[in-house]
């Protein structure tokens, strides 16, 4: 696996340089433009498919954060989110409101302490059990946390109640102020992707990309390579979990089915979209996938192809088929191609003999 | 310092993340000598009772286990048999399973000439054989089709080929959804298997035998394939060492579309014996029984089928054992004790009880 975001090598070009990439520039025009958004997008744009987009974004981020810097590809991030969110659940919602689970009626930022508590204890936990494998193996055992995870919310109905929790809200600060919370996840969106960036340079992020390209060695050399790996999933599985805190405070509600196998795979999807080895990536995915999701119905003759959004799935499937089989690395993959290939045929000299057709031919590999 | 200590060291660092033996040991046996004391002496107020005074339910809830582990090796023998050669992890595996419920469902609906209502006495032996054999080798020819298409030329890049059996399966579960409806769909046991029988003063249903009995053929089938045919070797061989196979001058790409058509036949079989367990196929199961081929081969090691054996019983045996033994009113804790079963593996073999280190 190639690396995403390592540190850039040591050339005469100063911090503020290196700073100043193009890929720099352009994930802060996003995230402006993004915070403007507001000010012009409609309300249903902003406070249903960006806000989505960003909930679904810091959960894909972790995927790619784990697969980019620690070789590991999890689909126990939904499950983490679905943790915090039960969690979340269960400790706000008051002991007379009409609804199930356990009621404790807490302050809503204390449940939001305990569930991310609980979150990343959890998440050392289950790291701790799959940090001796790596790739597929961690793939299968994730997967199988998923699944068991579901039954679990699903079979033990004081935590998640006959059909799950309903009436969830989000504190005062939130609550009928959606464009707040809107403004909240870019706020978060960037943290997590400032906060990824930077320990992935770290002695911890550069031991993680270490242990990812060569265990053995790694283990030879002193480092722990479990716990590294253990501590990781820890990190992700907290951000996961401040995802899915914002998740249930939008949704209002949780129930076992909204972490079942299809929920994980879609996680996955939206990370494999945007390109499981590239942070922003994870955003763009998640973009895609929710825009797909509401808009496909409005595209003319998706109709009288029997595709409708009632087969979303299967065109989601296609979609993911199509990239696997095109470009694993996901649209991310797909521009960097895109951008290298314009950039050789800019500093094609002129007067070279070759056509921009036939430098872009000779540039195919 | 003696050759024999750093032989010792080298080891250590081939394989570094290993446990502390005496902890190893603790984690596996504190564990299962609870379990068995209180499945023998305490598990009062139970839907079983301790062992020692209801005999008959305490064999009756082995036989489940061990039933429910015939149906589990059919299943994850196929997903195991595809792993150990090619390194595939066949994600649409439960896709299979189901998608092969549902054409026997099709096919015995037709043959009995009923829609709804069936009942077992209406199913004749051929009534149930023929749909089993047709099914199986309707999903053997997509699971061909689908290595030929979308795997064959990605051999080796095991993540990207989980990710296109993964798509393949989001895929099929959407379209057998739109096919077939959300509503659950009959399929039935043949009428000559569905009696009752008496077991140390209980009753006991003989349709499990039958399965475990499939199960036995299955496996009895699988071990002459692999053991005394020359493909069964070429595959033993690829298992071992993939690259001096194809080196040797054998044509391991047939070998590797046999081996996808057979696991894929597996999966068909274990889809039409579930379908039959259950008394009808729905969707959602073809999640389930994915779970249940990872559980199995994670605890038995990937890629091995003696692993398959000795999964599909530890994971059979959890499976009957924890709901009849948890106290009444708790019995949906039992989910746990399947997550345990895989943690206490996990910790003591990361790759299984029969896998190796990659």
């Amino acid at each position: 696996m190639s690396s995403a975001g390592t540190v850039s090598g040591s050339g005469p070009a100063s911090r503020a340089t290196r700073l100043l990439s193009a890929r720099n520039v352009v994930v802060v025009a996003a995230a402006g433009l993004a915070l403007l958004l507001p000010l012009f997008g409609s309300n249903f744009f902003v406070e249903f498919v960006m806000t989505r987009t960003m909930i679904l974004g810091i959960a894909a981020a972790t995927i790619v954060f784990l697969a980019a810097y620690g070789g590991m590809v999890s689909l126990a991030q939904y499950l983490l989110a679905g943790v915090a969110g039960f969690m979340v659940g269960n400790a706000v919602v008051a002991q007379d409101a009409w609804s199930k689970g356990l009621k404790l009626g807490w302050n809503p930022w204390v449940a939001v302490l305990f569930a991310l508590g609980v979150t990343t204890v959890v998440a050392f936990v289950l790291g701790a059990l799959a940090s001796r494998t790596t790739g597929i193996y961690f793939l299968m055992i994730t997967l199988t946390y998923a699944v068991i995870g579901y039954y679990v919310f699903g079979s033990i109905t004081p935590l998640s109640g006959f059909g799950g929790i309903t009436g969830i809200d989000p504190p005062g600060l939130f609550r009928d102020h959606p464009v707040r919370m809107y403004l909240a996840l870019v706020v978060l969106s960037v943290l997590v992707y400032i906060a990824f960036r930077v320990v992935a340079v770290t002695p911890f992020g550069l031991a993680l990309q270490g242990i990812r390209d060569d265990p053995v060695r790694m283990a030879s050399l002193g480092f722990n390579v479990s716990l590294h790996r253990a501590l990781a999933f820890t990190l992700a599985g907290f951000t996961a979990g401040l995802a899915g805190v914002f998740n249930v405070w939008w949704n209002g509600q949780i129930d076992p089915t909204s972490i079942s196998i299809g929920p994980t795979l879609d996680l996955l999807i939206v990370a494999v979209i945007g390109g499981t080895l590239s942070l922003e990536g994870a955003w763009l995915g998640a973009f895609v996938f929710v825009a797909a999701n509401n808009y496909l119905r409005n595209l003319p003759l998706v109709d009288h192809i029997g595709i409708t959004e009632a087969r979303f799935n299967t065109i989601v499937g296609m979609l993911v088929l199509l990239i696997m089989i095109l470009s694993p690395d996901g649209l991310a993959g797909i521009i960097d191609r895109v951008r290298k290939g314009l950039r050789r045929l800019i500093q094609q000299p002129p007067g070279s003999g070759a056509t921009p057709a036939e430098a872009a031919a000779g540039s195919a590999p | 310092m003696t050759a024999h200590a750093v032989d010792e060291r080298e080891l250590q660092l081939r394989r570094p993340f290993v446990l502390p033996g005496w902890v190893a040991r603790a984690a596996v046996w504190v564990p299962v000598t609870a379990a068995a004391l209180w499945v023998l002496v305490l598990a009062r107020n139970t839907s079983a009772g301790p062992a020692i005074r209801e005999p008959g339910e305490f064999v009756v809830t082995l036989l489940d286990g061990v039933t429910f582990a015939g149906l589990l090796f059919v299943v994850a023998s196929g997903f195991t048999l595809i792993f150990g050669l090619m390194r595939t992890v066949n994600m649409a595996h439960g896709s299979l399973f189901l998608g092969a419920a549902y054409v026997a469902h099709e096919i015995q609906t037709n043959m009995v000439g009923k829609d709804a209502n069936i009942d077992a006495r209406d199913v004749s032996l051929l009534a149930w054989i023929l749909p089993l054999l047709a099914a199986g080798a309707v999903v053997a020819l997509l699971g061909l089709l689908m290595q030929q298409l979308l795997l064959r030329w990605n051999q080796g890049q095991d993540l990207r080929q989980a990710l296109i059996t993964l798509a393949i399966s989001v895929i099929a579960a959407d379209q057998m959804l739109a096919h077939f409806g959300g509503v659950a769909q009959p399929l039935k046991w043949p009428g000559a298997v569905t009696h009752f029988f008496e077991i140390v003063g209980e009753r006991y249903a003989t349709s499990r035998l039958f399965m475990l009995g499939v199960a036995l053929v299955v496996g009895a089938l699988l071990w002459l394939w692999l053991n005394r045919t020359r493909m069964g070797m070429v595959i033993r061989a690829g298992v071992d060492d993939q690259e001096m196979v194809r080196a040797l001058g054998i044509n391991i790409t047939l070998v590797f579309a046999v081996t996808f058509a057979v696991g894929s036949f597996l999966a068909g079989v274990g889809g039409v014996l579930g379908g039959s367990f259950a008394g009808s196929v729905a969707p959602g199961v073809d999640g389930a029984w994915l779970l249940n081929s990872l559980v199995v081969v994670i605890i038995g090691g990937l890629g091995s089928v003696k692993g398959a054996v000795a999964g599909s019983l530890l994971y059979g045996m959890v499976v009957a054992l924890s709901p009849a033994y948890l106290p009444a009113g708790y019995t949906y804790y039992s989910v746990i004790f399947t997550f345990a079963l895989l943690a206490v593996v996990l910790a003591v073999r990361p790759n299984g009880l029969y896998g190796r280190a990659e």
